[in-house]
């Protein structure tokens, strides 16, 4: 029987550690030119530097400098005027020259931190998450493993090797190990990863999707006993591939943690994987007899020595930081703190803010994105920003409804319309022949119109003079080019004069 | 016979029209036909490849383009410079049937350069050795002996050059492999400084010290290949972005007068052939006549070089070879899982020597051997780096014999590690420094009437120095003697 989360709580202190890789989004890899495009044919996008065919020499790609520089700054660290890169030496097929060029002693930004926030009992709190280190690294090519029933490498006919990931640019963020957060572990985690996504989104040096692997989280978890000094043994959980596993991942492993404790055993340092499925953790390789890398100094590049005022140019670039930009934007269209949550929840932040930039007032715009938007999304169960609806999309029907061309009911029919593919939401109201005449507020506005433009006549109505409507009735048809229907108009007209 | 001309003589020829690079290519076919059954310098003999390329090169010539002053001269590779469609072995079983998609930096400058590149020459496997005999394949013979070792690991490109079989070729030298080879075959071998000519496509046997470099019969003609194939390359990030040394002009302007010239101290008596030391002291009595000083440096730390050298290069190389794992390409041995495969092809890929350095090299860099080993040899290097700084400001070149003995016979030293290892205990300093380093015939040693060679070495980017002093000694020796060294030579395919 697993124990509660309030017992683990009550007990013990966890102690956090969180590994993020990112793929940079630089045009070519980290050691030579080819593309990184994602989704290419296997083997397209290779050559002799990225294959580690004999001879070849790597050559550094001073963009992937440039964006870890960015994002080093971004995370308040300092900038080493001098990194290496090292040798990280293990034998495995997908890694074509049998060791990983990485930083290992020497790396490039150092000593940072990144402040986050969440909702606590006590509202909302601020953790301060300390960053070790940012270092550049390459990633490996990938194993698909054929025949058997798993796909994995036991019980494998044989394996195929697909090289167009090796030599990725890859940026590994650490913290330092993260006390203090209690039962909020969970959380922190999450928000962590949540406001370094953002970070790495707004600086446009990654694409940051955990679905595909652009952003991967390794999660340590540790307990100690509540006041104990000495850092319990962790467990390293990787597979984490969204926000919501984080937390679930960090929490259930608490809870393991403090099952084996209790029982006065000892917890294994290994590497777990988590799954989405049960929302637990099992076992990957133990590291009690951890692997020999025998690292050194990779001889075939030169140290990193960044020029001071390229740094300071870099930084003078960074964009507004996300915290900052929320501040703002909260303030500037009066948000509530639960709708701005919920937008952030949500990911639809840039959307909302992109549609009010064309025009769209910020209530509709964010209405539409928490409303039917994510509501399709969560039918599709998939993002709501990953729909092919886009903020020009939603700020023409916001644009069309203020105009009368729409109504709401007609709106949603348009954004469904454009969610399943069927075109941009002018085409869609062409081809569904959407016709919006009879559409009240429409109606509505030619007869505030004809009211206005003949004050005496609605006074004689309002008045009980009901036969005098008629020169107000045609008055509304002949502003809507005798496309309504005059008996609704009727009926509206002496509604709106209190004689419906 | 045109094959016994210096490049440089070649050059002339094919500029005058006194002979086509077709026919100047053939002949050398034909002399590697008629000697290198016994000489066996050549892995590999591109024909065809070498014919096509001559006739380009007699088109472009007739076409009046401006050629490069070595177009249509030929040439021989040492088989650890990739050249595309070519085989390149480095002298291992690993590599065997593999053609390279790419050209390495050095063959797309010769290419360009119009030179005409004969074959593969053989070398110890991944250029680890002294003596050519760690060849996967067969022993190379010395000209001067056939019964001895042409040096090594680029023994192949010396007796190509001895044998009249090329008048040019490229070695590698990470601790002498190309100076050691030059002094037993009487031939000029050059390390330039490090970065001074790209690695791109060198098969990497220990990154920090492998430096390609210029091989020939005199130093004129070392000097035109190395402006050939020198100079920066944004390929290999060690390479060094400045202009190339002149060294053609140093070769011709061949003075010495008024320069300080360093007698290292470490760098002679015992261990060291008395014959050879004979050649070493006439030759610095030669460069005092020229009007040179002679002075004496002390190295203190070159005591420790060999030792530092045989951790740092197994280190690295235990890196550098993993790659050669059967997935990608080279043999592939045994079959089950891919670690199976890999283990079973390394197993017979690799010869002795290089699973030697290869589990010294692991050994070395294992955590909690790191600082003692690794750690400990790259400051020594330092202090190697230190010693040359210091004596460099004493001195304008350094000078030594450039290897111990002459040539051994073959087979004699295969057993012992240790003996072989001590052929480089003089030219693995330079390596270890970055700095640079020529070898030039001093003459014959009195006990074997083989050849011994003089080394010269200077800073890093100062190899003008070497082909300054180098050329002034070589004229001095050669009007000594009455011709060349190599005129003296046995001569060849007679039988
Ligand atoms: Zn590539």
């Amino acid at each position: 029987m697993a124990l509660s989360y309030e017992k683990v709580i009550e007990k013990y202190e966890p102690v956090l550690g969180l590994e993020v890789h990112v793929e940079l989004g630089t045009k070519s890899k980290m050691f030579c030119g080819c593309s990184t495009e994602f989704g290419a044919a296997p083997n397209t996008q290779v050559c002799p530097v990225c294959l580690g065919l004999p001879g070849a020499l790597p050559a550094v790609n001073g963009k992937a400098i440039e964006y870890t520089i960015a994002i080093g700054l971004a995370l308040n660290c300092s900038i080493a005027p001098f990194s290496r890169f090292a040798r990280k030496n293990y034998f495995y097929p997908d890694m074509p020259k049998n060791f990983q060029t990485s930083q290992y002693d020497e790396p490039i930004c150092f000593g940072g931190f990144l402040d986050v926030k969440i909702d606590t009992d006590e509202g909302v709190k601020e953790y301060r998450v300390e960053i070790e280190r940012v270092h550049m690294e390459e990633d490996t090519g990938k194993s698909l493993h054929m025949g058997g029933a798993t796909g994995r490498i036991h019980g494998a006919d044989y394996s195929l090797l697909d090289y167009n990931r090796a030599g990725i640019p890859l940026v590994e963020i650490v913290t330092k190990p993260l006390t203090g957060t209690g039962k909020y572990a969970p959380e922190v985690a999450r928000a962590y990863v949540s406001e370094l996504r953002d970070i790495l989104r707004s600086l446009g040096v990654s694409d940051v999707k955990m679905e595909q692997g652009s952003l991967r989280c390794d999660a340590n978890v540790s307990l100690r006993l509540i006041g104990a000094e000495k850092l319990g043994t962790r467990s390293e959980t990787k597979n984490v591939n969204s926000l919501r596993s984080v937390e679930r991942a960090v929490r259930s492993e608490m809870i393991r943690h403090a099952g084996i404790l209790d029982k006065g055993e000892r917890v294994i340092q290994e590497t777990r994987h988590f799954h989405e499925d049960t929302g637990e953790t099992t076992p990957g390789r133990s590291k009690e007899q951890a692997e020999d890398y025998r690292y050194f100094p990779e001889p075939d590049l030169v140290p990193v020595a960044p020029a001071a005022d390229w740094i300071e140019k870099i930084r003078g670039s960074l964009p507004e930081k996300p915290s900052v930009r929320r501040k703002r934007i909260q303030e500037e269209w009066q948000v509530p703190d639960k709708e701005m949550a919920a937008m952030i929840n949500a990911d639809v932040l840039d959307q909302v803010e992109e549609t009010v930039k064309l025009g769209a007032d910020p209530t509709r715009a964010r209405s539409w994105w928490l409303g039917e938007i994510a509501r399709l999304a969560n039918e599709r169960e998939v993002p709501a920003a990953s729909l092919p609806i886009t903020a020009k999309d939603v700020a023409e029907v916001v644009a069309l409804i203020v105009r009368g061309e729409l109504t709401d009911k007609l709106a949603r029919q348009v954004v469904e319309g454009v969610i399943n593919n069927e075109g941009r939401p002018s085409e869609i109201i062409e081809k569904r022949g959407i016709k919006v005449v009879s559409d009240d507020s429409a109606l509505l506005q030619a007869i505030e119109k004809a009211i206005a433009a003949q004050p005496d006549v609605a006074e004689k109505v309002r008045g009980g003079h009901i036969p005098a409507a008629g020169a107000l009735i045609g008055a509304v048809m002949k502003e809507t080019k005798g496309q309504a229907d005059a008996a609704k108009v009727r009926e509206l007209l002496l509604k709106h004069l209190g004689q419906g | 016979m045109i094959y016994e001309k210096s490049a440089t003589e070649m050059a002339t020829a094919l500029e005058t029209g006194e002979i086509s690079a077709v026919e100047l290519t053939k002949a050398h076919l034909d002399r590697i036909a008629a000697v290198d059954g016994e000489v066996k310098a050549f892995l590999y003999v591109d024909s065809e490849g070498a014919l096509a390329q001559a006739k380009e090169v007699d088109q472009r010539r007739k076409a009046g383009e401006k050629l490069s002053p070595l177009a249509g001269v030929p040439l021989a590779l040492k088989d650890v410079m990739v050249q595309q469609g070519v085989p390149t072995t480095c002298g291992s079983k690993m590599l065997e049937g593999w053609r390279p998609p790419y050209d390495s930096t050095v063959v797309s400058r010769l290419k360009a350069a119009g030179v005409i590149i004969l074959g593969k020459t053989n070398m110890d496997e991944f250029a680890m050795g002294s003596s050519t005999e760690n060849s996967a394949y067969f022993p190379t013979h010395n000209p001067w002996d056939l019964t001895r070792i042409p040096g090594g690991s680029g023994g192949g490109s010396s007796a190509s050059l001895a044998a009249f079989e090329a008048p040019l070729a490229i070695g590698t030298d990470t601790g002498g492999s190309i100076r050691q080879p030059a002094a037993v075959t009487g031939t000029v071998g050059v390390k330039p400084t490090y970065g001074g000519v790209s690695r791109y496509g060198l098969v990497a046997f220990s990154s920090s010290l492998d430096q390609a470099g210029p091989c020939a019969r005199n130093v004129l003609d070392a000097a035109y290949l190395h402006e050939v194939i020198g100079g920066y390359d944004p390929m290999d990030s060690t390479s060094i972005n400045a202009p190339i040394p002149p060294v053609v002009a140093a070769a011709k302007n061949a003075s010495v007068k008024g320069m300080k010239i360093g007698v290292i101290k470490e760098l002679q008596g015992d261990g060291y052939q008395a014959g050879v030391l004979k050649r070493f002291n006439e030759s610095l009595e030669e460069l005092a006549k020229l009007g040179a000083e002679i002075v004496e440096v002390s190295c203190p730390n070159f005591e420790y070089a060999l030792a530092a050298y045989y951790l740092i290069a197994p280190s690295e190389c235990s890196s550098n070879l993993a790659r050669f794992d059967a997935m990608r390409y080279g043999i592939r041995v045994g079959e089950g899982s891919a670690e199976e495969v890999m283990n079973a092809t390394r197993e017979v890929g690799f010869g002795k020597e290089v699973k030697r350095r290869i589990i010294l090299g692991t050994y070395a860099l294992s955590s909690g051997y790191y600082d003692a080993y690794y750690g400990s040899a790259q400051k020594v290097r330092t202090l190697i780096s230190r010693d040359f700084e210091n004596a460099f400001t004493k001195a304008d070149v350094l000078v030594s014999p450039t290897a111990p003995t002459t040539a051994f016979k073959i087979g004699e030293k295969s057993n012992d590690p240790i003996a072989m290892y001590l052929n480089d205990i003089a030219t693995i300093p330079t390596n270890l420094a970055g700095v640079c380093g020529i070898s030039i015939p001093s003459g014959l040693a009195e006990e074997d009437g083989l050849p011994a060679g003089f080394q010269i070495m200077a800073g890093a980017m100062k190899d003008e120095r070497l082909y300054q002093v180098g050329a002034a000694l070589e004229a001095a020796l050669n009007s000594k003697w009455g011709a060349p060294i190599l005129s003296k030579a046995p001569k060849l395919g007679a039988k």
